[in-house]
């Protein structure tokens, strides 16, 4: 939508209509915020439903963090993969997951997106190519490395986008993967959500550095660090590390600085951080402050920003009615997905098969 | 059939396997330019290259959290960990990222992945010498294969390869060297989940898997000609999933048995194999189940004492000899 500047508004001038960054077009400045506002309101919802112990178990809540999954999971490819940690509801519905399945799946129902198996922090949607919510601190880096490894090999244009948090820089797993990425050049994004803390550990408990940018470097991987507060920052440093794999150039390290307003889960009575340092990030809430830079740049009015908020209600209300009302998992059920290809060796006693497969593999 | 070494027939079934499927890939520590540290895989980089046969650093977490990975985009890995005593490293990615996602995503993918690592002792002192197989096979979700002969090591990881789930394959480094038959046709394979009974009698039942199926085959043997014992042995094979119809079969047949395992006694794979079997054959039983494990000591440097503690076919004897 082109919009004519206000002759007051020189600098905002410069970058509306054609000219906003990164290339982006005012249609997908418009998506960017409602998935955050989707986001907003889910945790709102999942927060609420947990107090009326309809979720039960660990609660992550991505608000305040709302701009690094939006703004990076914008900047690539529909079918490029993505893997995150347990705070993962934001990766999921800035993939397009279905909100109501997501829903389900905390409740815990047969409806869930992994059918109550996997609950909040193991979301995944393999359809969307969204490869879970990993909820062992770093064990989804080497993992993202792998299959950045598999699309290189099957010659597949497409890069992985791998989120953790600053304390999972302090687990091994985090160095084995980087250090494999590097040395092999796998097309595979890092992106490193850095809210100052690891549940309670403060960055200055938990890392020698305090940014995580430097522990890219002694692998010779190129970093950017962003504001995470902002999803058009967010957006352009993962859209450079996006075509930087995509070129064939290895993997890419992206810092977004930003933070959590709520505690690590809901169980978090936050002794070690202080009100008022809360207080100033709230200041820098990512949703407001990218709906103001988007009626300064006339893509949008406050109207339509007040009914982008009332539809994602009406669609979070929608979705937890669905969730409560779903059935639950089937009893029996309990025991199915173990394996891909059960194997019960008390279904019969006949002699083993010697028939060969000499086609490979099955499945 | 053609007489192999139990490595040449590992070797051989990744070789037939890469020939016919562009997607299985081998990664692991020294793999390459050393062929491995039991030199299994020898000369195979030399057939596929490095980008089928990968060099990885010491890393093993790392190792298998990124077959993980690779098996999740469309390969067909097989990581191998250089011996069971450092798959301990990797024990997070078997147990809590390969074992548990197609259960946890509700089905969507599995993780078609074959760990193969190596058992076993011979002076190498406490940390090099263990045997961990009960723990793996504790874990729903995994498939856990231990072979004992060169035909059941090549049939067995063909089968492991194309299995869609993730199998742990422990090689038995004193197995190596040993020979036997295996079916020259290519890609035959032999089918996880299945034991064998590979000596029939009457008095007693030996259970045994990897080495211990040799030390009880021995022991057979002995039995037979000082004794007059005629012993029944199977071959596990598999330890999960575990083959019970065929174990309580031949319990029903013999009313006696021996359990022969190499890891501790303590919460090793033969107390909850014992547990289980005196649950569904306890009426069968004539005696007590018998069990040949370590003794709980880590197993020490010194030849002397090493030989002391690690179970071998005279144990088998004795534990029978005491039944009777
Ligand atoms: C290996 C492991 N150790 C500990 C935990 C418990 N734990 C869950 S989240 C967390 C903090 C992680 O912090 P960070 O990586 O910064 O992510 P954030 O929660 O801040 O988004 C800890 C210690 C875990 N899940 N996994
Ligand atoms: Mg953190």
């Amino acid at each position: 939508m082109a919009t004519t500047p206000r002759k007051s508004r020189p600098r905002a001038a410069a970058r509306s209509s054609g000219a906003l960054p990164h290339g982006l077009t005012a249609q997908q400045c418009r998506d960017m915020y409602r998935k955050m506002v989707q986001i907003r309101h889910f945790e709102d919802h999942a927060a609420e439903a947990y107090a009326q112990a309809k979720v039960g178990g660990f609660l992550h809540l991505y608000i305040g963090e709302e701009a690094v999954a939006v703004g990076a999971i914008a900047a690539v490819r529909e079918d490029d993969h993505i893997l995150g940690h347990y705070r993962d509801h934001g990766y999921a519905l800035a993939r397009g997951c279905d909100v109501r399945a997501c829903m389900a799946e905390l409740f815990g129902r047969d409806t869930g997106i992994c059918h109550g198996r996997g609950g909040s922090m193991h979301l995944a949607d393999a359809s969307r190519h969204f490869w879970g919510g990993h909820a062992i601190v770093g064990s989804h880096i080497p993992i993202g490395a792998g299959m950045a490894y598999a699309m290189q090999y099957l010659e597949q244009p497409l890069v992985v986008l791998d989120f953790f948090g600053d304390g999972a820089t302090g687990n091994g797993i985090f160095h084995e993967g980087l250090n494999m990425a590097a040395l092999w050049n796998l097309p595979v994004v890092f992106i490193c959500e850095n809210n100052l803390y690891g549940m309670g550990a403060t960055l200055a408990e938990e890392s020698p550095v305090s940014d995580m940018m430097i522990k890219a470097e002694g692998y010779t991987m190129p970093a950017v660090q962003c504001d995470g507060m902002d999803v058009l920052s967010v957006y352009g440093a993962v859209q450079q590390a996006a075509e930087h794999c995509r070129s064939g150039k290895g993997p890419f390290f992206v810092e977004a600085m930003t933070y959590r307003f709520r505690g690590h889960s809901m169980a978090d009575p936050e002794l070690y951080r202080d009100k008022e340092e809360v207080r100033r990030w709230r200041e820098l809430d990512p949703i407001p402050r990218f709906g103001d830079f988007l009626v300064q740049h006339r893509i949008t009015s406050p109207q339509e920003l007040a009914e982008v908020n009332e539809e994602v209600e009406a669609e979070m209300l929608e979705a937890v009615r669905f969730a409560d009302s779903s059935p639950w998992p089937e009893p029996d059920s309990v025991d199915r997905w173990i394996y891909a290809k059960p194997i019960d060796p008390e279904a019969t006693e006949e002699a083993p098969s010697m028939a060969g497969n000499p086609a490979g593999a099955a499945s | 059939m053609a007489e192999l070494t139990y490595r040449e027939a590992v070797r051989s079934a990744m070789r037939e396997e890469m020939r016919s499927d562009s997607r299985v890939i081998l990664m692991g520590e020294s793999i390459t330019g050393y062929g491995g540290s039991y030199a299994v895989t020898k000369g195979l980089v030399e057939e596929f290259g490095p980008k089928r046969v990968m060099e990885t650093p010491i890393a093993e977490a790392g190792i298998v959290g990124f077959a993980v990975g690779a098996a999740m985009g469309g390969l067909r890995p097989v990581a191998e960990l250089m011996t069971v005593n450092f798959a301990l490293l990797a024990l997070d990615q078997i147990v809590n990222s390969a074992a548990k996602f197609h259960y946890m995503f509700g089905g969507q993918w599995s993780v078609p992945l074959v760990v193969r690592t190596v058992s076993g002792f011979g002076q190498l002192g406490p940390t090099h010498s263990q045997t961990f197989e009960g723990w793996f096979a504790s874990v729903p979700g995994l498939k856990v294969v231990m072979p004992a002969t060169p035909a059941d090591a090549k049939g067995l990881l063909l089968a492991a390869i194309r299995d869609p789930d993730p199998v742990i394959f422990i090689e038995h480094s004193l197995l190596y060297s040993t020979k036997g038959e295996v079916p020259e046709q290519e890609g035959l394979e032999v089918p996880i989940g299945r034991a064998s009974v590979v000596r029939e009698g009457t008095d007693v039942t030996l259970v045994g898997y990897s080495r211990m199926l040799l030390q009880a085959l021995h022991a057979a043997e002995v039995l037979e000609r000082e004794d007059g014992v005629s012993c029944e042995v199977v071959d596990l094979r598999t330890l999960r999933p575990l083959d019970y119809p065929t174990v309580v079969a031949s319990v029903g047949r013999t009313h006696r048995l021996v359990l022969c395992g190499e890891d501790w006694r303590t919460g090793g794979f033969g107390a909850s194999l014992l547990s289980e079997i005196h649950d569904r054959s306890f009426d069968d039983l004539d005696a007590p189940i018998a069990r040949v494990a370590m003794r709980d000591i880590p197993l020490p440097y010194s030849r002397k004492l090493e030989q002391q503690l690690i179970p071998a076919s005279q144990q088998i004897v004795d534990a029978v000899r005491r039944m009777s």
